[in-house]
């Protein structure tokens, strides 16, 4: 069977490989809702932090032999940290003030943290072996699915749904909400606020390098590949609606397949097709598919 | 008393003026413009401009009594940024010789400002054979290789070898239709068949989708029209997918900084054609370690070749005194290139640099011997058999 001149196992295999880009679409742009949520900061840092969690991954098993499983863990930990430094140094003091500034201090950040690891590794990027565990691929009849990929689309997923589940159905995703809606009222019931914005950053950040972690076997380390992804994810937010939780969720996957079968039907505009959407979504709905309009 | 004074000072005045005027049109001044921070900034970049500098240096750091002086900027591969960044420094800065880099969309836009203000434009980092072909200036110098000669060199050796039927991943941009047009005719004629392409965007992450249509194409050769870090990640996912158990792999365009960053492991028995390898003779190691001394790096061979070009250019300005440009072209196209990079190299009419190129073919991992030794030369191949010939070129200045 074929459908469009592209034959019916051909597009499950382009579905499946959408699936797995959506992936790391939806656990980006669920950070930067997170954090634009309760920060009102438009995170420009994100794909330097993505950055960061494969370069550490790669660092820890090149200079201290350390694996990848225990980096999963460990990497968005130390990403957390480097969140609270920048979120209590820096993005502490622009709140007050319009986006604008929050998105300049963030793209600043991002020039600095990769121009450091391009002037000491270079932009061709190195080689991260994908664990033993899930080497190999496995053949699904219409294609063959490397297990790493599959592994990819299951751990993102996850991590995405038990965020969801925590902001919106626990009383810490309550007392979020409550801080992003009135500040000064949580703060009068005792909830310190401050804190909860600085962990907020810290996860997003964590998040970011968990994204990281899933792709430093998949594509070259380098310091340049949250530079090809993040300006994506930021048209991912968009369409999906600026702090909205399930919406940037189901958008990443949704666009992971969008641009998937893009591939296929006409491969030159790939790169683009993303763009097109959020300015179609835009001019149709502009708080986004899932957002409220306020 | 006082008006003599005046106008004394007024001819002195003039005077100063007129010989600064005829000096800064002969200080030489080099503008290198490249891709210095993204994709193909490991191919040429920073070590560009430090193999230029190093031709500087060792040519005695001066010209026509002047310093010389070397420019460099970033084109960020965007040809408009190329192109006014010449301009301004033509116009400004007095620039007299403009070193375009890697990505042929900035080559060509830039070409075009040299041809303009009538400047020495050298170009090595950039594939397009249209730069000495259907664009071709009289004041451009391609110097290190081409489209046609990858083509003729890796497409010419892989269908010698049976590889009869082809795909190509082709980036979507100048050099990338370039390099597909040029190895298709290559096929072609050697009675080879293309079953189709597949165009990806520059600087693409994720290549997996367009392999899977690769491999459905049933074609015996993956030829991978693609440069830089599109052409490590194709390799990359190609080994993932499995695609390389049922087509073989033809990188068209590939440099050494390519296949140390994704290691032998992954690259074995890559054939291509490079127009350099650091471990070609004596010459060429005593330039690498060189260089190696500087970069931490082995040079690519658009890197070496740099260093081969800006030699060549201040040469020639040595020889007629001078650094206008059609006397230092006329000089240039007259005057065999002999040094490490290229033995007996002539610049032809149409600009193209005309010298042996190399067949290679990647080491095993066992039999990597030493730190960045990477490649086998299987096959030297004569310039006048890789390049465009007259019958088929269409540059105006050539007939």
């Amino acid at each position: 069977m074929e459908i469009f001149g592209v034959s019916l196992p051909g597009l499950l295999s382009q579905l499946l490989l959408g699936l797995v880009n959506g992936s790391f679409y939806a656990i980006l742009s669920l950070g930067l809702a997170v954090i634009f949520g309760l920060l009102n900061v438009i995170n420009f840092a994100h794909g330097a932090l993505f950055m960061l969690g494969a370069v550490i991954t790669w660092m820890a098993m090149n200079y201290f032999g350390i694996n990848y499983w225990l980096m999963l863990v460990l990497a968005p930990l130390v990403v957390g940290v480097f969140g609270v430094v920048i979120e209590r140094l820096l993005l502490r003091w622009i709140y007050k003030l319009d986006h604008l500034y929050g998105l300049l201090l963030t793209l600043g950040l991002t020039l600095l943290i990769e121009g450091v690891f391009r002037s000491i590794y270079g932009v061709s990027g190195l080689g991260y072996d994908t664990p033993e565990l899930l080497e190999g691929a496995t053949n699904l009849g219409f294609m063959i699915m490397p297990n790493y990929r599959a592994w990819v689309v299951v751990a993102s997923i996850t991590v995405c749904i038990a965020t969801w589940y925590v902001i919106e159905k626990t009383k810490l995703g309550a007392y979020l909400r409550a801080g992003t809606e009135n500040p000064r009222l949580v703060e009068a019931f005792g909830v310190n606020v401050p804190l909860m914005i600085t962990l907020t950053y810290a996860f997003g950040a964590a998040l970011a390098a968990f994204a990281g972690v899933l792709a430093a076997p998949v594509y070259q380390v380098s310091p340049l590949m949250g530079q090809n992804l993040i300006i994506v994810v930021f048209a991912v937010v968009v369409i999906g609606g600026m702090g909205s939780i399930m919406g940037s969720i189901l958008t990443g996957l949704g666009l992971g397949i969008v641009e998937g079968f893009t591939k296929v039907f006409y491969p030159e505009a790939s790169s683009t097709v993303v763009f097109v959407i959020m300015v179609i979504v835009l001019l149709i709905r502009p708080a986004g598919l899932f957002g409220k309009e306020k | 008393m006082k008006s003599k004074l005046k106008a004394l000072a007024l001819m002195l005045g003039a005077a100063g003026l007129a010989t600064s005027a005829v000096h800064a049109q002969e200080k030489v001044k080099i503008g290198f413009i490249t891709d210095m921070s993204s994709l193909y900034s490991d191919v040429e970049g920073k070590g560009g401009a430090t193999a230029i500098q190093m031709a500087i240096d060792d040519f005695g750091g001066k010209v026509l009594g002047q310093p010389i002086e070397l420019l460099t900027a970033d084109h960020q591969n965007k040809a408009d940024i190329a192109a006014s960044k010449a301009r301004e420094w033509i116009d400004t800065q007095g620039v007299t010789m403009v070193f375009g880099g890697t990505n042929s969309g900035t080559a060509l836009a830039t070409a075009k400002v040299a041809q303009e203000k009538k400047r020495v434009y050298f170009n090595n980092g950039a594939g397009s054979s249209a730069l000495t072909n259907e664009q071709c200036t009289p004041y451009t110098v391609h110097y290190a290789y081409d489209t046609v000669a990858l083509a003729k060199g890796t497409g010419g050796a892989v269908v010698d070898s049976g590889g009869k039927s082809w795909f190509f991943l082709t980036a979507d941009y100048a050099f990338g239709h370039s390099l597909e047009n040029d190895t298709t005719a290559v096929v072609k004629a050697k009675g080879g068949t293309v079953a189709g392409a597949v165009r990806h965007p520059l600087n693409a992450s994720d290549f997996s989708s367009f392999l899977l249509q690769a491999q459905n194409s049933k074609a015996q050769i993956l030829g991978l029209a693609n440069a830089g870090g599109d052409t490590i990640n194709s390799i990359k996912a190609a080994k993932e997918f499995g695609i390389n158990k049922s087509m073989k792999t033809a990188g068209l365009l590939v440099f050494l900084s390519d296949i140390h960053s994704l290691g032998l492991k992954n690259t074995e028995g890559l054939l291509h054609t490079t127009s350099w390898y650091w471990d070609k003779d004596d010459e060429s190691r005593k330039f690498a370690d060189r260089y190696f001394a500087k970069m931490k790096r082995m040079p690519t061979d658009v890197q070496a070749a740099d260093y081969s070009a800006t030699t060549t250019y201040l040469k020639a300005v040595a020889a007629v005194k001078s650094t206008d440009a059609d006397k230092v072209m006329e000089y240039m196209k007259k005057t065999p290139i002999n040094d490490f990079y290229a033995k007996g190299g002539v610049i032809r009419p149409d600009g193209r640099m005309v010298h042996e190129m190399y067949l290679v073919q990647v080491k095993a991992l066992a039999d990597s011997k030493k730190p960045w030794d990477y490649l086998n030369i299987i096959k030297k191949i004569p310039g006048d058999q890789v390049f465009t010939t007259k019958a088929d070129s269409k540059c105006a200045l050539w007939k």
